[in-house]
């Protein structure tokens, strides 16, 4: 059996965030890049000339792609042939963190009526999951909540079938409008249960832009819901244009006979997201 | 084709922000206060107690924004826009009292637009995700109040060319597409 120090799993978590902060993914800006190309509206073609010119200052600096550094979320895949030592995964897991936020905006409150900040951004959400050999990998989001907040889900009954699920998932992209900072990166989940179904939606939201589904009739379910988001001609921050989203990624999972859970989590124009492995 | 930018300064006269159009480009220039979330409930909260104000409202401009920490060298850190929605609520009785602008992101309700319209006001949009880029047309910044809801609290800002577009104008036209 491997052993790995807990420590090893906070320093990449802290390293990893901390890049990530500043580095948007080069599959994302290689598709608003071709994006910028099939805008013919002057507003439209702007927003993603400013979209591409913050992420090269960004990154040159060093500082935040956005001000709001969101909420660190990890999906956590722990080898069952692993041995941790060192201490506790979920404590190194924040502690990890605290550390990459200590220089950016710290923006969660310990209750959320009482709305005390906790002055380090943990705790983190974490997914945990074990999985087959001995490896860990982590894949991480730092989720904005501009977006966050416009995310839903929804308990459909089965014959609402793939219909229904169009029609939820359309009608959240048209409510969010511009509140979620299109051009959109849309994770839908199905199936599953109430309490699971907003998993698989954030969990869409790791894949790399591009990759479609495996299965054939949900690769096909994310290539009809493009375009039909694109033609509801939100465009760009809301200013109009073909360029409402740049992907749609549907993660579907079982679930009972009397229900078809739904759920669709936006992710924003500054989409950070970064992938750890142990 | 690129997009052909007006420069406006503050304080800004409600001559001047009553002839501004949805859809049209700006450049703000002037003295803009930062304040968000918290920050209104306790400038509402001022006003049911018939307390004074932390800043002048008449002419003014309000920027919904939480910056990022500033690096060495910047006079602020990243600063985009953040979702005007959730200030809504809470805007009706800032316009009544002189407000002249906000600026943030996302959809306004109706009965903010019809407010806008009544007091000549104007709400601008900025480019949610862009706040690095953003943070480089403020070109100084400083808290002065609420100093201890951090992130949240009410700055002073000085935007020099700071880009926006103007999304809802003072005679109900509005620049989003509503899908």
């Amino acid at each position: 059996m491997r052993e790995l120090d807990v420590a090893r799993i906070a320093d990449a978590v802290a390293g990893a965030l901390e890049t990530a902060a500043s580095r948007l993914p080069e599959d994302y800006l290689r598709a608003l890049e071709t994006a910028a190309d099939r805008e013919a509206a002057p507003l439209a073609k702007d927003v993603i000339a400013t979209l591409l010119e913050n992420a090269r200052y960004a990154e040159s600096e060093a500082i935040p792609t956005c001000q709001d550094t969101g909420m660190a979320v990890l999906f956590v895949e722990l080898g069952q042939d692993v041995h941790l030592v060192g201490g506790d995964l979920n404590a190194a897991l924040d502690a990890g963190v605290r550390r990459a936020y200590g220089e950016l905006r710290k923006s969660v409150v310990a209750d959320p009526l009482l709305r005390v900040n906790t002055r380090d951004n943990t705790p983190a959400i974490v997914h945990l999951r074990m999985a087959p050999g001995d490896g860990v990998r982590i894949d991480a989001l730092m989720k904005g909540f501009g977006a966050e907040m416009m995310s839903r889900s929804g308990m459909l009954p089965p014959s609402a079938g793939i219909a229904g699920v169009k029609t939820f998932v359309l009608d959240v992209v048209r409510s969010a409008g511009p509140n979620a900072c299109p051009p959109l990166i849309v994770g839908v989940g199905i199936g599953g249960s109430f309490d699971t179904v907003g998993g698989h939606a954030k969990h869409a939201l790791v894949r790399a832009l591009g990759a479609a589904n495996d299965a054939p009739h949900l690769a096909e379910l994310e290539r009809d819901l493009l375009a039909q988001i694109n033609a509801l001609g939100v465009g760009p921050q809301g200013l109009g244009g073909v360029t409402t989203a740049l992907a749609v990624h549907v993660e579907a999972a079982p679930t009972h006979i009397a229900a078809l859970p739904v759920a669709v989590n936006l992710n924003c124009s500054a989409p950070r997201r970064v992938s750890i492995a142990l | 084709m690129s997009v052909v930018a007006l420069e406006i300064a503050t304080p800004l006269d409600e001559e001047r922000v009553r002839a501004l159009r949805a859809g049209a480009k700006v450049l703000i220039s002037g003295r803009v206060y930062g304040a968000r979330d918290a920050a209104h409930m306790r400038m509402l909260a001022m006003l049911e107690r018939g307390e004074p104000l932390p800043i002048p409202l008449e002419g003014a401009a309000i920027y919904y924004v939480g910056p990022a920490p500033a690096k060495a060298g910047h006079a602020i850190g990243p600063a985009g826009p953040t979702t005007s929605g959730r200030m809504d609520g809470m805007t009706i009785p800032l316009l009544a009292r002189g407000l002249r602008a906000t600026i943030g992101k996302g959809y306004r309700s109706q009965e903010v637009r019809d407010a806008m319209q009544r007091c000549g006001a104007v709400y601008f949009g900025a480019v949610g995700g862009a706040a690095a880029l953003l943070a480089r047309s403020i070109v100084a910044s400083r808290v002065i109040a609420f100093d201890d809801l951090g992130t949240e609290a009410i700055y002073e800002l000085t935007f020099d060319g700071f880009p926006a577009i103007v999304v809802n104008d003072a005679q109900g036209g509005e620049a989003y597409v509503r899908g």
